[in-house]
This record gives structure tokens, C-alpha cells and sequence, in this order.
């Protein structure tokens, strides 16, 4: 039976021949991931563990991103203890403050990532990696301390949907859209437990910031897994970020999957996930009625890349924020920030009435940087828009792309950059 | 294994990380501080009202969202005893069973448990029976693979004793 490119990955680094859906098996790690919040608890439940260190210093990347620069002392403890840890085992791949982003704009751009790799990260948006061509997902403390330590972890290999995409998306319809779009159409159970493989054609309409999207948001539908094909876009990317070697897997023609879709991305429209679910989207189109916002958020692991960077300077440049609107704009690197400094998209920023952070995760999951109060709705270019996740109970998050957005921060409620004069 | 016997909290669809420990405590991974926030976002009055070895009851696709490990530490340190839902979000049941909180999948005993009932789960059969009601379900029991993850009690365990 022939496998897909997720199956004959897990299949390479559990040195079998092939694999089958809901095989368990033990697998070798080319990265295992772990941030401010998750390190802690993983690196106590290591201490636990009969292991003289970690497995490899340079397989392991520690990224201090959700709290940080430190928002309060607790923070600024757990920080303290990933440091150490990061000292004390000579880790390779830890990024303090000055050098950090969020881990998953951060780990493709420091070429840590690269196709063929089967990763864990202790962060659900682990998945985003699956971009270029690697099985990466999401995973505990528990898990975390595992990887490290011994450099495996066990799996049950995911059967999958596929999803063909034909066509080319118009102008204002970006990878955060697509995303949404599916969920929207499968469910934020939609995919769970499986692999989420992106085929076809449309592929070559997708920049790679739009694929780390699409990637990134699986886990919004359940997903174990989302993975695309490694074409020459691809290879460039890494060639350009990485010196590593890399694998390209290819699905076999007798595949098997579960369910597949044909979504053709020209007809796609600039799309809306409503309070509180990633599943409850609607087209700019479908908006009849007026939504008044208060907050913007523009960036995170799904969106605080350069191409997001653009797309909002191209929507705010020479326009200024609704009265009362608090615009927050963060890239998610501090790469990508130089590179908006240098194309002067942060002066755009600055002059629309924005403010401009460093890299965090704050405002995203409620941390902090943007925290909503009762009754506020945000429009926000994160992933999750649960009850309370930016904040109070009764808050409310549209999730949007970059470019709606930024629309909606210069009208004061849901817009798309069509709709501006 | 033992058993789990205990009064049912029960709800929904997509009972997200988020609500089950909010991201606001996360400068803490203490379980005992965390339990004091357990599903503080969507019952408020939970850890008011649970006592040791109860029991929570989901439908479809229980703990999605983030794989915060705090979000089962922060349950099991409640003193909930078990979890049993129509489905769990991938990244939940994984940790669940890394840090030995049982949970059960088992459609029928979702639809067929209300909040308030008395339940007791037998791990090693799988069979869930509600008391108050009289009746019975039968859940999806463990791979043996996981059932010696769950007998050494975790993971770390588990890695130990190999």
C-alpha cells in the first residue's frame, strides 16, 4: 500500500521499510522545540529522568518567546530556569532577548528546519514547519523532556486528508485565508489526529510565508500534522537560511487518504473567523452588518512575517487608525523587524498611529501587550480566537489576515482594503 | 489499574486549553497553584465545587488548542480523577497519559451522563458505569503500548524502568 509524505517520513526515522495508518512507532528527532512556558515543566520532569544530559546539544532549540522580554517576576523566573538549563547542557540553539522571535518564524529562518526532519515541539503551532517539507507537531512538557533526553519519541502514524488547491487567490486573499477557509470547511475537529497534506497547482501561487500560515493553523482543525510538497520555492528557501542537508519525500500515486478536497483559491474571498471558534468564518462578503473594533493585532507565529509586514504597510501607508483604535503591530523576528526598518514599512507603521513592538507572543494568548477588556472586540492576525484567550471572558476575536486587518484598524470595524477609499 | 469513582462535571463540544487553565497563570507550573485556576473561564465555580475523584464529562474534541501541559497537571491536581469525552484533541490525550490523568473516549457515556450523576470508571475493562442512572457504557480501551506508559504512571517512569 503506498504511503504518504508524512507516512514515509515517520517511516525513514523509525528505520522501517513502510508504515501503515495507526502503526505505533518510535521515531528519531532531528529538533525537539521548547519555549518559556513549556521548558520549565519539561525540564523538572527531565531532572527526573535516569539521563546524564540531553541527547544533543545542537538538536534542541530553546526559544524564550512567550513572555518575553519578562513580563512580570514569575516570567521572569521560568526564563531564568530555561537559561540555566541552556547554559548548564551547553545548548546550541538558545535565543535570548536581542536575538529571539517567535520559535516558529524564528527556526525556519535560522535554517534549523528543513525538509524530511521529524520534529516536536512543546508548542501546538509546531506544526508550521511542515512548510517546508518536515513532519513537525505539537507535544507536552512531558513529551519535550523525552525528545530530549533520548532523542526519540513514540508515535501512531497519522492517516490523511488531502487537499488539492487549484488556481490562483486575487489580490487582498492571502495563505491566512486559505487556512480559514478550511477550517471553516472541515471543523476545528475536522482533521483531528490526521495529517493535513497540501497538493497541486496553486501551490506555485503560494509565497512561502503564505505555506508557513497555511502550516501553522492545521492544529486549528486538529490536525497531528500539515505538510506541503518541496518544490523549487521551497529549496530556495532553505538554501538560502539553511546548511544543513535535507530529504525531499514524495506521497507514493497509490496513497491513501481519508477524505480529499478541491478548493480552487481564485474563488476564494477574504475570509473571517467570528468569536469563539476558528470554525465560524464568513466572507468579508457575508458581513452585513457593522462590527465595531477596538484592538488590532498584527503579527505572531501565523502572521508576523515579512510578506504580513508589507501587506499591512501597503494598506496603512498614508492612512491613519480610527479614533480610539489601538493598533499593534509585532514582527516576529528580529530579522523580519530590520528588514521593516530597512524598507521603511515601520515608519508607515509609526505615522498610521500604530505601536511597534519586539518580538513576542504576548497579546496572542492573553499574556500580555494588549490584554482586552469586557465588552472590547479585537481583530487579530493570531490563530485562536477562544473564549478569554485575549483576555476578559467576554471579549471578542475576529481572526483575520494582515490585510483585513490593517483595513479594519483605518475604519474602526471588520473591513477588507477593497472596501477603502 | 484502580478505579475512578466520583460526581460528573459535564460539558461541551471544543473545551479549549485556554479555558481550562487560562494563559494568564502560565508564569506558574506549580500544580497546586494551577489547580486553584482549573476551568476558571468557562465554570467559574468549579474548584468551589470538586472534590477529590470526580469526574469530568466531555463531548467531541475535549482540551484542543494549545499543548500546554498545564492545562491536564491543572485537573489532575484538582482531584479530578478522570476524563471521558467523545473525543479528545490529539495533543491533550498525549499529555493526559504522559502525566497519568486516565481518560476514557466513549460517544455513548457522553450522551448518556449529566452533570450531577455519580460514575465509576474500571480502567482495566473499560467499562463506565453511571450509578445515579443504572446504566452502563463500555470506552475505548488503551494500545498496550500506552497501558505500560499508564502502569509505570508517565512517561518519565516508563523511560526509567527501560
Amino acid at each position: 500500500m503506498g504511503m504518504t509524505m508524512t507516512q514515509k517520513i515517520l517511516a525513514a526515522h523509525a528505520g522501517l521499510d513502510s508504515v501503515e495508518a495507526g502503526q505505533l512507532i518510535e521515531a528519531d528527532l532531528d529538533l525537539v522545540l521548547g519555549n518559556d512556558i513549556t521548558s520549565p515543566v519539561a525540564i523538572k520532569e527531565m531532572e527526573k529522568m535516569n539521563v546524564d544530559g540531553v541527547f544533543h546539544k545542537d538538536k534542541i532549540a530553546l526559544v524564550p518567546d512567550h513572555f518575553v522580554p519578562n513580563k512580570d517576576i514569575k516570567s521572569a523566573e521560568h526564563c531564568k530556569c530555561v537559561r540555566e538549563f541552556a547554559y548548564r547542557n551547553e545548548i546550541t540553539n538558545y535565543f535570548e532577548v536581542g536575538e529571539m522571535g517567535i520559535e516558529h518564524a524564528l527556526l525556519p529562518e535560522k535554517g534549523l528546519t528543513v525538509a524530511g526532519d521529524v520534529i516536536i515541539g512543546a508548542d501546538s503551532h509546531t506544526c508550521t514547519y511542515g512548510a517546508l517539507g518536515a513532519f513537525s507537531t505539537g507535544v507536552g512538557s512531558t513529551d519535550m523532556a523525552a525528545g530530549m533526553a533520548t532523542g526519540k519519541a513514540w508515535f501512531k502514524v497519522p492517516s490523511a486528508i488531502k487537499f488539492n488547491l487549484i488556481g490562483k487567490p486575487s489580490k487582498w486573499v492571502s495563505g491566512k485565508d486559505v487556512i480559514l477557509h478550511i477550517i471553516g470547511m472541515i471543523g476545528v475537529d475536522g482533521a483531528l489526529y490526521k495529517s493535513m497534506e497540501f497538493v497541486g497547482e496553486g501551490i506555485k501561487n503560494l509565497t512561502m510565508d503564505d505555506r508557513f500560515t497555511i502550516a501553522n493553523m492545521a492544529i486549528e482543525a486538529g490536525g497531528k500534522n500539515g505538510i506541503f510538497p518541496v518544490d523549487d520555492l521551497a529549496i530556495a528557501y532553505m538554501k538560502e537560511h539553511s546548511k544543513r542537508n535535507f530529504t525531499v519525500y514524495e506521497a507514493d500515486e497509490d496513497a491513501v487518504y481519508d477524505e480529499e478536497y478541491t478548493i480552487d483559491l481564485s474563488t476564494l474571498r477574504p475570509t473571517i473567523a467570528f468569536p469563539h471558534l476558528p470554525e465560524n468564518t464568513k466572507t468579508i462578503d457575508e458581513i452585513k452588518e457593522e462590527i465595531k473594533i477596538d484592538q488590532v493585532v498584527i503579527g505572531s507565529c501565523t502572521n508576523g512575517r515579512i510578506d504580513d509586514m508589507r501587506i499591512a504597510a501597503e494598506v496603512l501607508k498614508g492612512r491613519h487608525v480610527a479614533k480610539g483604535m489601538r493598533c499593534i503591530i509585532i514582527p516576529a523576528t528580529q530579522a523580519i523587524y530590520m528588514q521593516a526598518m530597512e524598507e521603511g514599512l515601520l515608519k508607515i507603521f509609526i505615522e498610521a498611529g500604530a505601536v511597534v513592538s519586539t518580538p513576542t507572543c504576548g497579546p496572542c494568548l492573553g499574556g500580555y501587550m494588549g490584554i482586552l477588556a469586557e465588552g472590547e472586540r479585537c481583530v487579530s492576525t493570531t490563530n485562536r480566537n477562544f473564549v478569554g484567550r485575549m483576555g476578559h471572558v467576554k471579549s471578542e476575536i475576529y481572526l483575520a489576515s494582515p490585510a483585513v486587518a490593517a483595513a479594519s484598524a483605518i475604519t474602526g470595524m471588520i473591513s477588507c482594503p477593497c472596501q477603502l477609499s | 489499574m484502580k478505579a475512578a469513582k466520583g460526581i460528573v462535571f459535564k460539558y461541551g463540544d471544543n473545551v479549549d486549553t485556554d479555558v481550562i487553565i487560562p494563559a494568564r497563570y502560565l508564569n506558574s507550573s506549580d500544580p497546586a497553584e494551577l489547580a486553584t485556576h482549573c476551568m476558571e473561564d468557562i465554570d467559574k465555580d468549579f474548584v468551589k465545587n470538586v472534590k477529590k475523584g470526580d469526574i469530568i464529562v466531555a463531548d467531541k474534541n475535549f482540551g484542543c488548542g494549545s499543548s500546554r501541559e498545564h492545562a491536564p497537571i491543572a485537573i489532575k491536581a484538582a482531584g479530578v480523577s478522570c476524563v471521558i469525552a467523545e473525543t479528545f484533541a490529539r495533543i491533550f490525550y498525549r499529555n493526559a497519559i504522559n502525566i497519568g490523568l486516565p481518560i476514557i473516549e466513549c460517544p455513548d457515556a457522553s450522551k448518556g451522563i449529566e452533570a450531577g450523576d455519580e460514575v465509576e470508571v474500571d480502567f482495566d475493562s473499560g467499562i463506565i458505569k453511571n450509578l445515579t442512572k443504572g446504566t452502563q457504557f463500555k470506552g475505548q480501551a488503551f494500545p498496550e503500548f500506552m497501558q505500560k506508559i499508564i502502569a509505570a504512571e508517565g512517561l518519565v517512569n516508563y523511560i526509567n524502568q527501560k
